[in-house]
């Protein structure tokens, strides 16, 4: 490895002093090749170094384009030759190559004669690693930028040097100061002047990104000992109580005030596996070798009179044993009380890596300074998480609001005009591939479907049941499960690409904590959007007003002119219509299969009656509630996505006994019914 | 000779009748079985036909809670699926210490406790990952315990919603949904690996009873259909008495008119509560028949849709009649599996050909839109329109 | 009038249950059971393997048949229903008399229909990767155990790409569980620190993945390398790749390799942000060899030009062909003669190299690592020789000591350290 770094070194003085000198030796590259011919074909990173130095050390013109090509998979090999080359056409006699080193052709190949060359991940950033040299002084700043995002995966030492040179002499102000990151960086890790390290230190104080803290984070790595006396070091980390203190992130100890989710640094057992490893604890008899022990004293089904036989409880083989003891014949238990005497009197202890106490004090207070600004980026991102879970569920229920909340008709098979969406959606992209545009169609396509499909079902199902409820219950689950087998004997099982366009692809990048992909943002405006379009439509349009009008008297509403049918049959195509737009939305951040709807239905059912049935804002309400519950409970238990969602749903069932109309009830004559 | 067979559908002599048919029809199957008869049905489907006269036994429960008492419980196959845990938790439990014991006997030193229980715990517990036994099993090796517990745990927790959800008066459709978000919430508790119930491996295995080793599967196949018979009619005398006595006459007075009923000086609350912890009940025993007969119990099982389908036989079959949520049960899941099973040979419509596979749910789906619509009452009403014209 | 109706209509019912078990006995024919999933979840992936059943049968019955007898598929939908699988299997072995059955896809449907092949003597081919920590006398497993894809996978990770800190995330189910429980005991037996291993586990169809990216990204705080190894199942997989893409994660800082994406996953995913991300398998349809791409072109025009092939369908090419071969060898159909018959079949790989099967019912396969391509199929970049399955692992404690050999021991649960058979029968 060093050789290889010193190489590299070696090949930036020929690079910045000695370009005459640049010879073409295209000769000394075939030679090479041919030398590493199996270790180049069938690539390993462990065996590659010595490869790359080789072709290095040839200072071939061809290089660069050579490992270039390696790296991207453009390299062809010559079964029967074995000789490396680059394709130069392919056409109907087959593959015509040329062999790489001087370029001539080799003739045309048949698929089966010649093979890529494919190095892995692992060996093409080893590459890349070498491409460093040619490329931190190219005239293209993008190859410029890229060596540098090689180089941030790779630093070593040995780059310091070559590192400031180039930043002399980089111009182009974002290369500049990347380059002085970099070096900050690199400063810290592998500098050895304490001045230097202290000032690049201080220079990154409230820095998030997660280079800085992985640099800082390096300096503060600790490692445990055992001792039996008390250490006095300048770099101590911290002293560890077995069982009960724990560790802080920036290598200092704790005694725990309470418990939660935090297991002690070492527990009892660790402790006693120390000391046996460090010699402190000898002869120690486990019970698994107090069996053994056992065992080897069987004779005749008898230990020492003993019948084996009774040997079925604890007590009974440590009696077993404690006569062995007595006899001599085996050494003495140690009961638990002598061992956590030997614990307590040995000490257990930490120690940083880093020598100096100064820099160590430091990094500390940097450290504990950007962790401070990252918690409260974390809690942000999470109350964002929260938000943006909420507008999905906002999204899935708010065609609910309309059906069930003002209509108070329940529709099972709500859930499946938001799947009809979306698969209008993938629909509606198989015939327009350009995504914009797809996704302007499909919005307005999916309305309208769905409307339709919403006037379809109200006009023959539902209208004949408004009397009862439950009925309605029944009827619209029956469509819901046809709905989905027909999608399934359409579509498949198998779950549908909706691909967003690129213009959606993206996040929103505010620091290395916080960010925010963008179609969770366009979702959560979507969402913004429907609210106020269903507030405008409710309370300031005519349809708005007779729906209410109908919900809450049909017969009085009649006789003043308007048309209860007409007005059921356009209010429930409104809220399908609009399930419809967002099922789209839905597609697009996850999948579209014939269970999307079934998946959201009872959170969005919840949503509504959490939210207090009837009121728009109230949906809005229960989303949030809904949307943060589910990830504050999830960041509680993070390992348990599951269990956050069955803790939220008894939490709703419980918030429903105490709040049985929901967070935002209708008061007066409107909530009876 | 009309009137004769009207009287018998009778709703007082309803019991007679049916428990006879399925006297009738267990005795047909044993002397057609393959373990103590003709060998002419074969184990399997004997397994089905005792699956479904457990689905029966439930669908009377949901029959009670729905039909006479009107209350939609979409969460009526959570207490049926805890049942089954129930019987499942001792079935493997003991059956995984049996085969510890046997594979240990030739060990050189007996086992402890603490040993044979970290054996039987890895044994069932290696495939989700773990080894220890959680707390929950601690009484899996009694028997007696866990059949109380299949009475207890549904009666239990029906008893603590079911209070909750009525003494704030919930009703309708809300408690509909409440009753779905319950079994919502139970399986995807269950789904865990960490409940302590194998997560979505389930229980399994539950076919091979323990200590019963000497008998085949076409033996228990048939003890089970016995048993489940038995049950069923025991049951069906139950929810005859109930519907039959003036606590039935409360209870649907409750489904027609709650205000009314509460007004006339009921403590209505306590009614319903009496008859959803009764139909839990009813449900954890038909749960604790049914998965021992079917080998295996998952989450999936307790998944709202579950219970849905539940509310689709009843009202199938005809709320409101209790030998109609009977045919219920057995007409749809039957034709279901028969359906589904692939054995019927596709219809070919020239353009389209009909995959009955495919497209079974759809008609099964529509065919419930329109008994909805058209026959509200469900089979069991136009068995008595029938009866009552002619 | 309709009492009479229903009462014809279930006695027809119920003959025609029972011409069902009536007319089940062919003479001079071969029944191969298929138990594959044609509705429900599971269906997607398990249609592809009943249709690759039945062209092999197709196949093999232009050539002749196996001991000049036609062979005839029962094919049965156990509907994603895991107790179905247990029913189906008993039907198709007491009321059809299949000689083999193929068939399961997830564990829990193999667990589910376990018993009953062992109750009843049957013969299963089960074709998926799996967890181990099983081996039953009447199945045989051709897909790869861990150590012939999560072990390999994971070497790749610490040698070739040398990442420090693993993020195992999975479905919450047994593979996953079982598989990463494995991985975390390997990983610490090679060094890494226990805190330096993040498991997380999300439900089956998770959508919401933007906090566990997060985290995932998060590891990397304290510059250690993080890769993942990936045993999220299905319908999970286009949400998580889809947040990985919108966080910017590039393979080459994070990548992610698993153990569950196949052509035919890939196949419903726009694949452009998952170029260079990983998968292990024991095949890919992209491995170049003759008979590769016989079976390829076969594939595609039995089924259609879309279609792609991938590592399950493999395993039940292999699974079939020794199968038929085992059935020449032993010249009966007889299940305890035709299990004889397998131990030491060989059967050429549609990779290159020979499978072949060993004592304890499991291949040795080749592993290959792949990367995505942009068009949805993947690059071979790493290939090993054959690796034999091994039914119980190493790298736990209480495994380790196990060994299954039906050959010789005749026992599929034998500790080697007491020398004993633990059990006969499976654990399910």
């Amino acid at each position: 490895m060093n050789s290889f770094l010193k190489l590299i070194f070696q090949l930036f003085f020929v690079l910045i002093f000695s370009n005459p000198l640049y010879a073409s030796e295209s000769n000394n590259l075939e030679k090479v090749l041919n030398n590493n011919f199996k270790l180049i074909i069938k690539s390993s990173s462990r065996t590659i170094e010595p490869v790359i130095e080789d072709l290095l050390s040839t200072k071939s013109p061809n290089l660069e384009e050579f490992l270039k090509s390696w790296r991207n998979k453009e390299l062809y090999y010559v079964k029967k030759s074995k000789l490396i080359a680059i394709l130069k056409q392919k056409n109907s006699n087959g593959y015509e190559l040329l062999q790489f080193s001087n370029k001539t052709s080799l003739g045309f190949f048949k698929k089966k004669e010649i093979k890529v060359i494919k190095p892995n991940s692992g060996v093409r950033s080893k590459i890349s690693n070498a491409l460093i040299g040619f490329q931190l002084l190219n005239d293209d700043p993008k190859v410029r930028y890229k060596s540098l995002e090689t180089l941030t995966r790779k630093f070593n030492s040995k780059y310091l040097i070559p590192l400031k040179n180039a930043l002399k002499k980089e111009n182009n102000p974002d290369l500049k100061k990347r380059m002085s990151e970099l070096l900050v960086f690199g400063t810290i890790k592998y500098s050895q002047n304490e001045d230097e390290k202290i000032s690049s230190l201080n220079s990154l104080r409230g820095n998030m990104s997660i280079e800085a803290r992985g640099t800082i984070a390096s300096l503060l790595e600790s490692k445990l000992y055992v001792s039996n006396k008390m250490p006095d070091l300048p770099n101590l980390a911290r002293n560890i109580i077995p069982g009960n203190s724990y560790k802080n992130a920036d290598g200092s100890s704790n005694k725990p005030f309470f418990y939660f989710n935090k297991k002690p640094e070492i527990s009892r057992s660790e402790a006693i596996d120390l000391l046996i490893k460090n010699n402190f604890l000898k002869d120690h008899i486990t019970p698994s070798r107090r069996d053994e022990i056992l065992k080897q004293n069987i004779s005749n089904s008898h230990i020492e009179g003993i019948p084996v036989k009774q040997l079925n409880s604890s007590e009974e083989r440590n009696n077993a044993y404690n006569l062995l003891v007595k006899l001599g014949k085996a050494i003495p238990l140690k009961s638990d009380k002598e061992i956590d005497d030997l614990i307590k009197r040995h000490f257990f202890y930490a120690v940083y890596k880093e020598k100096s106490p100064k820099v160590i004090n430091t990094a500390k207070l940097v450290f504990n300074d950007i962790n401070y600004k990252v918690n409260f980026y974390e809690y942000l991102d999470l109350i964002l998480d929260g938000l943006s879970l909420a507008s999905i569920y906002f999204l899935g229920a708010i065609g609910l609001a309309i059906t069930f909340g003002v209509m108070r008709v329940i529709n099972m098979a709500h859930g499946e005009f938001i799947m009809i969406g979306a698969y209008t959606g993938y629909v509606v992209q198989l015939f327009i591939p350009n995504h914009t545009i797809s996704l302007l169609v499909a919005f307005p396509l999916a309305f309208l479907v769905t409307f339709l499909g919403g006037v379809a079902m109200e006009r023959l199902v539902i209208r004949h049941l408004y009397r009862n409820p439950l009925d309605t219950l029944l009827a619209t689950f029956g469509i819901s499960i046809a709905l989905q087998q027909i999608a399934k004997n359409i579509f498949g099982t198998q779950a549908r690409p909706l691909t967003s366009p690129e213009w959606l692809d993206g996040a929103l990048v505010v620091n290395d904590v916080l960010s925010i992909s963008l179609i969770r943002i366009a979702i959560f405006v979507l969402g913004l959007i429907f609210l106020v379009l269903l507030l405008l439509v409710m309370n300031k349009t005519r349809l708005g007003l007779e729906t209410k009008a109908v919900t809450q008297n049909p017969m009085m509403a009649s006789s003043m002119g308007i048309n209860p049918d007409r007005i059921n049959m356009l209010t429930f195509g409104f809220g399908s219509g609009i399930a419809g737009i967002a099922g789209v939305a839905i597609g697009l951040f996850s999948k579209v299969t014939s269970e999307l709807g079934a998946d959201y239905i009872v959170q969005s059912f919840m949503t509504v009656v959490v939210g207090g049935v009837g009121n728009i804002w109230g949906t809005l309400a229960g989303a949030t509630m809904i949307g943060m519950l589910q990830k504050f409970i999830e960041w509680f238990n993070p390992s348990n996505t599951l269990a956050a969602q069955t803790y939220m749903i008894i939490f709703i069932i419980l918030f429903i006994q105490f709040r049985p109309k929901g967070i935002m009830a209708l008061k007066g004559r409107a909530a009876e019914d | 000779m009309k009137k004769d067979v009207l009287n018998y559908i009778d709703k007082r002599n309803s019991f007679f009748w049916v428990s006879s048919i399925v006297i009738l029809f267990t005795l047909i199957i044993i002397l057609l079985s393959e373990a103590y008869g003709l060998n002419l049905v074969s184990t399997s489907f004997t397994k089905v036909l005792g699956k479904t006269l457990c689905l029966c036994i439930v669908a009377l429960a949901m029959d009670l809670v729905w039909g006479y008492c009107g209350i939609l419980s979409l969460g009526h196959f959570a207490f049926f699926g805890l049942g089954g845990y129930m019987i499942g938790m001792w079935l493997m439990f003991e059956r995984t210490k049996n085969i510890v014991v046997e594979s240990t006997q030739n060990n050189v030193l007996p086992l402890t406790e603490t040993e044979i229980s970290e054996a039987v715990g890895t044994q069932i517990f290696g495939v989700v990952g773990g080894a220890e036994i959680p707390l929950i099993w601690s009484f899996a090796d009694s028997l007696l315990i866990h059949i109380v517990l299949i009475l207890l745990v549904p009666g239990v927790l029906a008893y603590i919603f079911g209070w909750l959800a009525f003494r704030s008066r919930v009703t309708g459709v809300y408690l509909s949904i409440l009753t779905q978000a319950m079994t919502l919430a139970l399986s995807l508790y269950l789904f865990q690996n960490d409940s302590g119930l194998r997560g979505n491996n389930g229980l399994s295995g539950l076919q091979n009873i323990p200590n019963l080793d000497d008998f085949s599967q076409a033996e228990l196949s048939i003890w089970f259909l016995i048993l489940s018979a038995l049950t069923l009619i025991f049951t069906y005398y139950i929810c005859n008495l109930i519907v039959n006595s003036k606590l039935g006459n409360i209870i649907t007075g409750i489904r027609d008119n709650e205000t009314r009923v509460r007004f006339l000086g009921y403590k209505v609350e306590s009614y319903k509560l009496f008859i959803f912890v009764i139909t839990a009940i009813i449900s954890g025993v038909a749960g604790a028949l049914y998965y021992p007969q079917a080998g295996i119990i998952n989450p999936a099982e307790l998944a709202p849709i579950a219970s849905i389908y539940l509310a689709v036989w009843v009202a199938i079959g005809g709320r409101g009649y209790l030998y109609g949520a009977l045919i219920g049960a057995a007409f749809v899941s039957l034709a279901s599996s028969y359906f589904t099973g692939g054995q019927i040979p596709n219809i070919n419509f020239g353009l389209f050909t009909l995959k009955w596979v495919d497209w079974w749910v759809v008609i099964l789906g529509l065919s419930f839109v329109i008994t909805t619509l058209y026959a509200p009452k469900g089979i069991g009403g136009l068995i008595e329109r029938i009866f009552r014209r002619s | 009038m309709l009492f009479n109706l229903t009462k014809r209509l279930t006695l027809v019912m119920f003959a025609l249950f029972l011409g069902n078990s009536v007319l089940a006995d062919g003479h001079g024919k071969i029944k191969i059971g298929i138990l594959h999933s044609l509705s429900g979840t599971m269906a997607i992936s398990e249609t592809t393997l009943k249709d690759t059943m039945l062209m092999l049968i197709d196949e093999q019955n232009k050539k002749g048949g196996i001991l000049g007898k036609k062979l005839e598929p029962v094919v049965v939908d156990p509907a994603s229903n895991w107790p179905l699988f247990a029913e189906k299997a008993r039907e198709l072995l007491t009321v059809s008399k299949v000689d083999v059955m193929f068939g399961c896809w997830t564990s829990v449907s193999r667990k589910s229909a376990l018993p009953v092949l062992e109750e009843l003597n049957g013969l299963l081919f089960y074709p998926v990767q799996y967890e181990g920590e099983e081996s039953s006398k009447n199945v045989f497993y051709t897909g790869a155990a861990p150590n012939q894809q999560a072990i390999p996978a994971t070497d790749y990770y610490l040698e070739e790409l040398g990442v420090k800190k693993f993020a195992l995330l999975g479905t919450d189910y047994v593979y996953p569980r079982t598989t990463n429980k494995i991985l975390k005991q390997y990983l610490i037996d090679k060094g890494i620190p226990e805190s330096d291993i993040f498991v997380n586990y999300t439900p089956f169809g998770h959508s919401d993945w933007s906090k566990i990216v997060a985290d995932v990204v998060g590891l990397g705080a304290d510059g250690k390398k993080v890769g993942v190894i990936s045993t999220i199942n299905g319908d999970a997989n286009i949400g998580f790749y889809k947040e990985l893409a919108a966080a910017g994660i590039k393979a080459d800082d994070i990548p992610v390799v698993a153990f569950s994406v196949g052509e035919e996953e890939l196949s419903g995913l726009d694949t452009k942000n998952l170029v260079g991300h990983l998968a292990a398998w024991n095949y890919f349809q992209s491995a170049e060899s003759d008979l590769n791409t016989d079976f390829i072109k076969q594939w595609k025009s039995t089924m259609g030009d879309k279609r792609v092939t991938n590592d399950p369908m493999e395993a039940h090419v292999i699974g079939f062909k020794m199968y038929v071969k085992a059935v020449e060898k032993a010249g009966t159909t007889d299940v305890d003669a035709v299990r004889k018959a397998m131990y030491g079949m060989k059967v050429p790989n549609l990779t290159g190299g020979m499978a072949e099967m060993l004592p304890n019912h499991h291949l040795s396969k080749p592993v290959l690592i792949g990367e995505i391509q942009a068009d949805g199929q993947f690059d071979i970049i790493s290939q090993t020789k054959e690796v034999p399955g091994d039914a119980w692992t190493d790298y736990l404690a209480e495994s380790k000591p196990l060994v299954s050999d039906w050959k010789s021991l005749g026992c599929g649960m034998y500790n080697k350290d007491t020398k004993t058979c633990v059990q006969m029968k499976s654990n399910y």
